[in-house]
């Protein structure tokens, strides 16, 4: 069982989460004076990378609350995570076994 | 408080006999009330109306018979004697006059089950993946979570006792995996 650390509940198992696609991206201010190539890059365009990614969570068989992680997509390895409105952390400090 | 859309209906499943020294057990009526406050607005209170709500997250303080069971940061589970809602509803409403809260009578949408006796904490792990070492889930614990397909909010009463609420849709669905999963402990 792979087991997450919410930032309110300490580790819990994988089954009482579910994610919400990348982390961090910001939602244009005035979508009206945002060109269509932005507006498209806003809504579809992802980096997908190969490695440490910052994504969004929901621990929403838990607390409920949506919280940030770094996971490594190749290992599938949960680096941190990381209250809603706080930075992205440097990959690899504050490391969390997962 | 407005009468329109509270359901008072029978309950929801009628008792199981189950060859177990562990005993899976409906709960008769109970009022529970789903609270929300931020922290600014609770404004360093420890309780509204007689509820603890400076307990640590995923804990349940009691005090007299009444529970809070803090299941997020900002989001608690009041429960009372069925007869006292009404009027802990008004208190509430009364304590936090002013400031942003959110109270929904919930008492009718959740069954709870006691399941109790030497293995509780195995029957209970037959469908939910969560550590139930007395370590990481200690007496006073309470946190919702998942049972086989169901959401459920678990208590531990005390070392061989647990407390499960979940909906009342689902209430024959846990008792009667509750009840399965007992078999085993015969
Ligand atoms: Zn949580």
């Amino acid at each position: 069982m792979l087991l997450i650390r919410c930032p309110y509940c300490g580790e819990r198992p994988e089954v009482e989460f579910h994610c919400g696609g990348e982390a961090h991206i910001a939602r244009p201010e005035t979508p009206t004076e945002t060109s269509d190539a932005d507006w498209a890059g806003f809504l579809y365009y992802r980096t997908n990378p190969r490695g440490v990614h910052a994504e969004r969570w929901v621990h929403n068989h838990g607390c409920g609350r949506w919280f940030n992680a770094l996971r490594d997509t190749v290992s599938d390895r949960f680096v941190t995570t990381y209250e809603m409105g706080t930075p992205r952390p440097e990959a690899g400090s504050d490391v969390t076994r997962a | 408080m407005l009468e329109v859309n509270v359901a008072r209906r029978t309950p929801a499943v009628a008792p199981m006999k189950a060859a177990s020294h562990v005993r899976v057990e409906p709960i008769g009526p109970e009022g529970r009330l789903s609270f929300r406050a931020k922290e600014s607005a609770l404004a360093g209170q420890s309780e509204v109306a007689g509820f603890r709500v400076d307990g640590a997250m995923n804990s349940r303080t009691v005090s007299g018979d009444r529970a809070a069971l803090r299941l997020g940061p900002d989001e608690w589970l009041f429960t009372c004697p069925a007869a006292d809602l009404e009027e802990v509803a008004e208190a509430i409403s009364t304590t936090m006059d002013n400031r942003a809260f959110s109270l929904v009578d919930v008492s009718h949408r959740d069954v709870s089950f006691l399941v109790e006796g030497e293995h509780a904490d195995f029957v209970i792990n037959a469908g939910a993946p969560i550590d139930l070492s007395l370590r990481s889930f200690p007496v006073g614990a309470a946190t919702r979570t998942i049972l086989a397909k169901s959401d459920i909010v678990l208590t531990r009463l005390a070392e061989d006792s647990f407390k499960v609420t979940c909906w009342r849709s689902f209430a024959t669905y846990v008792h009667g995996f509750l009840v399965e999963a007992a078999k085993d402990f015969a």
